[in-house]
Formats: C-alpha cells, structure tokens, sequence
C-alpha cells in the first residue's frame, strides 16, 4: 500500500500536527511500510477468532453514582484544573475566539 | 397515513424525516468521573481532572448512567445489547478537551425499538402509527463556549463536559412535521415516565438534529441534510417546513440538495449552512483502549425491567378500559408525568372520601383536573393560591357533587373560594350558602307550588306544549331560591306533568 505525501499532509493535519514539507516526504514512505505489514498481518484468516480485548479475564467495572466520591476523579478543583491554562480569566479557560 | 405533502411548482413531494434525540441522562455524577452533574454551578467547579482530559486519567462508567439507557431502552421496546463497546469520535474543538467524545459506534448497548404515535386528527395525523429506533447508544457531553465575553476570546466552561448523553436515532419513519412533534413529544413523555432525563427543553436536557430529505411519492429517498441542536418541539417543527421547501425549491430550479449540516435560527424560523471543512466529518473512529467492553450480566437487565413504572401506552390503555375514561380523556392526562401524577392522587382521594370505586368516580375526576379545575384557576390569576388547591379540598367538592349537594356551579364556586382562602369545602358551602336542596320532600313540595299556581300552563303542557317544561324548571328553581338540585327538580317535574 502506497501512502502519498498529501495523504500524510491530510492526516497531520487532522491531528493538528504541523509538518514541513521534508517531514511529509519522509513519512510516507515510512507509513507505507507500516501499512505494507499491517495488510500482511490482515491475511491471516481470523474470522473464527474472538478480537481479544485485554490478556487477562477482566471486566468493565462500573462505579456508583456518588458525586465527588473520590477527590481525584470529582470537581470542586478548579485552580488545580485551570493551572496550566495559558489564560485563565474569571475561572474559564480562555482560547482564541472560536465562532463560525 | 399522514398525506402531508409539499405543493411544488412541479406537483407533490414527499417528506421524509429522521431524528436524533440527545438526552441528558439524569445521575448525579457524570459517565466517567465523580464530578456533579447539578445545573447552574460557577464556571469549571464540577470539573474533575478526567474531565478536563488531564494526562493518565482513566474513564469509569457510572453504573446509573448505563441503567438509565437500559431502562430507556426497554421503554421504547428495544433489544438490549448483553456486549456492548465505547468508541473514540476524534475532532479538535475548543469545548473538547480530550481531542475526542468517548462514543458507541459500533456496537451501541441498545439496538432496535418502537415508539407509537397516537392519532390525533387536529394534527392531520389520522391514525396511530409507530415509529422505529434504530438504536440508543451512550456517550459523553462536550463543554460550553461563551464568545460574548471578552473582545478577542472564547472562554470555555467544561462543567458540562463529561455528562452522560443517550442519542436515540429514529428511523426515517416520519412523513410530517406534525408527526415530528408528536414522536418528540411521546418520547420526551416516555423519558420523564422513566425518570432517565428530566425532558428540560429549554436548559438543553434534550435536543434534536433533525434528518429531512424529500422525494416523490413512492420514490427512492433523496439527499439528505441534519439540522442540527434544534431544543424545542416547536423548532422542530418549523426546521422540517423550511428545509423541506427549500430543498424542493432547490431541486425544482434545477439544483441538486448537497448532504450537509445546517443550523436552525429561531428568529426567523428558517435553516442554514455551517459551512465546514472537508475534513471536518472525518472522525476516526477506533475502540477506546482506556474502556474494556461493556458486559450486562441478565440481573442487571432484570432488575431494569422490573423498575419501570407504568408506561404512557400501558396507562392510556387502563385509563379507558378500566376507568372508562373517553379516548380524548385519557391521552390528555397521559401526555405529561405531572397531570396523570395529580389526576391519580385526586382519584384515590376523591373514591376514598365517598365509599366508591375509582372506576365510578373517575370521569368526574378527569374532567375536574383537564377542564374544570384550570378553567377556575385560570379565571382567578394572581389571586388564586395554588397551594391551596389540595387533593382532600377538590376530593371534598367532587364528592359534595356526587352527592347532589351541590350543583356544578357551586362547586366552580366553593373552589373559587378554596384558592383564595384556603378554607375547607364543607364550610364554605354553609357559610356562603353554595348548597343545592336535594331532599325529594321539599323539591315536590315547591313543584306543587309552582303546578298549582300555574294551572293554564299546565293544561297547554298537557296539551302539547312541551317547551313549556323549562318554564317551569325555572319556576321552581326560582321558588327554591336557585338551590334546587336541577337533575331532582326535572325528575319530579316529569313525573308530576306527565305521570
């Protein structure tokens, strides 16, 4: 599978990654390999095979509807949650102005 | 069959519309933290470090949030999935955090439902009809944007961020937007029955995007567009109109309608596009590796099922077999969770102050709470006290009634004087003279009266005159000083003219 440089311009920037123009050009060539693999993997036939979703029998645990029940997973922190804010005014983050 | 159709220049088109409902789910904390779902709170204070996507926090799932959806599920009749997943929708945007919304694509934990409509000819829908849900799935709210505050920034408040939505997807089943309305209507009834989203429209608890496309009758579906965040059933309604004659227009001119997300302005009732990015749909999506599947184990599901309460159908249903409340009757009380809610306590208020059964009282009772009662309260305004307005109050007026006590009027009257003063029935009626006379002796001693007095009439009446019979139901009320129990003084004026 070949994977063009706009290809890898498109994703990049998708993920909000900026590349310069040599980046691209070396990426896609690297990315075909992976990919290259990947479909190499994808010929095994695995259609009689449950996709495995963790490597020990475990299950989604749920938790109880209890506000704050734990002070690192509740609210009522909001310095500690705005502090690495590059500008926080009036307990908001503030961002560029976002608007269509 | 609904027959709406849109009158384009070129002949009819039909309408074909779908929704998608995002319901806040009702849970203290949200679906993946502890922190507090309460509305109205000051900016980023319910805001855990999972919610604001701090590096190494780990989501996990709020069990009520997952029973609420189940339980939802199961009102609308659907498949509940046993083995479920929580996807990742990926997109960059200033009220997201994490760079993502936790989601269920693929395998969404409620499957296929149904949800009735209700014939209702004042709206051109002529007979019931269901429509399907293709499926519910679970998955988190964004922040909230504010870009009025500040010249040359948004500030962003992420106390929403993290609560638990459902998004119940309809199948394209509908055909106007009158039936639109009603599917929101009902399923926004079904939610509140079920307690799994409070139904608030206007703090955004619910809200629509709306799918419409149109096409000839008996056509393949055409192209279609999403309006999308449409917050009442009104909107709603004027979204389809619009869109849909737009599109016609569109395709009449010659035009082709492009698949695309458009916005609702509520100030002129009419739809545009949000012009967005080719990528902008490209959402990525891939299993959360954070989130083992979601498995159900059947207790789980049993003890939903068994906490549901009696559902709108199932209600309308006994209202008019078992109470023998009329059709019109029971939908009206059925359509929100706080008519019913009074009309049940009245009821067994209202049998339990007179000996009867429920079923012997009940059509008293309806029209009281649909009609009478709000007539009252309506003609008194301000000066009416609600709180006034007890069960045992109305229950003792309703019973007075029964009785023959008092007229209808009177008990209009004496629920006058309960909302203003809060006094109780019994010793209005004594007080302010609200009592008709229902005693048999006295009502035949003033029919006497009246038929002796009046000879002449009488022999015409026997002669053929009939319409004098209301003559003298007014002779005789007017001996009785109005307080005849008019049902009584008819019966005894028949008997005596014509026995």
């Amino acid at each position: 599978m070949s994977v063009t440089s706009e290809e890898v311009a498109r994703v990049a920037r998708l993920a909000r990654v900026r590349m310069s123009e040599d980046e691209l050009a070396r990426l896609a060539p690297e990315l075909s390999k992976i990919l290259d693999w990947v479909e190499q993997l994808s010929r095994v036939d695995t259609s009689a095979v449950e996709p495995m979703t963790a490597v020990i029998p475990n299950r989604l645990r749920l938790r109880e509807d209890v506000v704050d029940a734990d002070p690192d997973t509740g609210g009522g922190r909001r310095d500690d949650v705005l502090a690495n804010a590059p500008a926080a005014e009036h307990g908001f983050f503030g961002v560029p102005k976002v608007i269509e | 069959m609904t027959t709406y159709r849109i009158q384009g220049r070129t002949g009819e088109w039909e309408v074909v519309i779908g929704l998608e409902v995002h319901a806040q789910v009702t849970s203290r904390a949200k679906l993946f933290s502890t922190a507090s779902t309460a509305f109205g709170a000051e900016p980023n204070t319910q805001v855990s470090l999972v919610d604001a996507a701090m590096p190494g926090m780990l989501p996990v799932p709020n069990r009520e949030c997952i029973r609420q959806a189940v339980r939802t599920g199961l009102a609308v009749e659907a498949t509940i999935n046993r083995w479920s997943r929580f996807d990742r929708k990926n997109y960059f945007y200033a009220d997201l955090p994490q760079g993502y919304q936790i989601s269920q694509l693929y395998h969404p934990l409620v499957g296929e439902g149904t949800l009735l409509v209700e014939a209702d000819e004042k709206a051109g829908i002529l007979q019931d009809k269901r429509i399907g849900i293709e499926r519910i799935h679970v998955e988190q709210d964004a922040g909230k944007l504010m870009h009025d505050q500040h010249p040359s920034m948004s500030y962003v408040d992420l106390n929403r961020s993290g609560v638990a939505l459902m998004e119940i997807v309809s199948r394209p089943d509908m055909r106007s937007p009158a039936e639109a309305g009603a599917y929101l209507r009902k399923l926004r009834a079904i939610l509140r029955y079920v307690g799994s989203c409070d139904g608030n429209m206007e703090e955004g608890s619910l809200r629509a995007d709306v799918n419409v496309s149109v096409r000839r009758p008996g056509e393949p579906l055409g192209t279609r567009t999403e309006t999308k965040n449409v917050n009442s059933v009104r909107f709603v309604m004027q979204a389809i109109e619009h869109e849909a004659r737009r599109q016609v227009e569109l395709i009449e001119d010659g035009g082709t309608v492009v698949q695309e997300t458009r916005l609702f302005d509520p100030g002129t009732g009419t739809t545009r596009s949000m012009r967005s990015k080719e990528d902008a749909q490209d959402y990525r999506y891939f299993p959360d590796p954070d989130l083992l599947p979601l498995e159900l184990d059947e207790s789980f599901v049993e003890e939903c099922r068994a906490s549901l309460p009696e559902l709108p159908d199932a209600k309308r249903r006994r209202y008019i077999e078992v109470l023998g409340l009329s059709p019109y009757n029971a939908r009206e009380l059925t359509a929100e969770v706080e008519t019913f809610a009074r009309f049940e306590t009245l009821l067994a208020e209202t049998a339990r102050s007179s000996g009867k059964g429920e079923t012997e009282v009940a059509t008293a009772v309806a029209n009281w709470i649909l009609s009478i009662a709000p007539g009252v309260m309506n003609a008194l305004g301000a000066e009416a006290n609600p709180a006034f307005a007890t069960a045992a109050a109305q229950a003792a007026i309703l019973d007075m009634q029964a009785r023959g006590d008092i007229s209808g009027g009177q008990a209009k009257e004496i629920f006058e004087h309960v909302l203003r003063s809060g006094r109780a029935p019994k010793e209005i009626a004594e007080t302010e003279g609200l009592k008709q006379e229902s005693d048999a002796g006295a009502i035949e001693a003033a029919v006497d009266r009246v038929l002796a007095a009046n000879a002449e009439k009488v022999a015409e009446y026997r002669g053929g005159k009939d319409k004098l019979f209301g003559f003298f139901v007014g002779q005789v009320m007017k001996a009785m000083q109005g307080k005849g129990n008019p049902g009584l003084v008819n019966a005894v004026l028949k008997a005596r003219l014509d026995g």
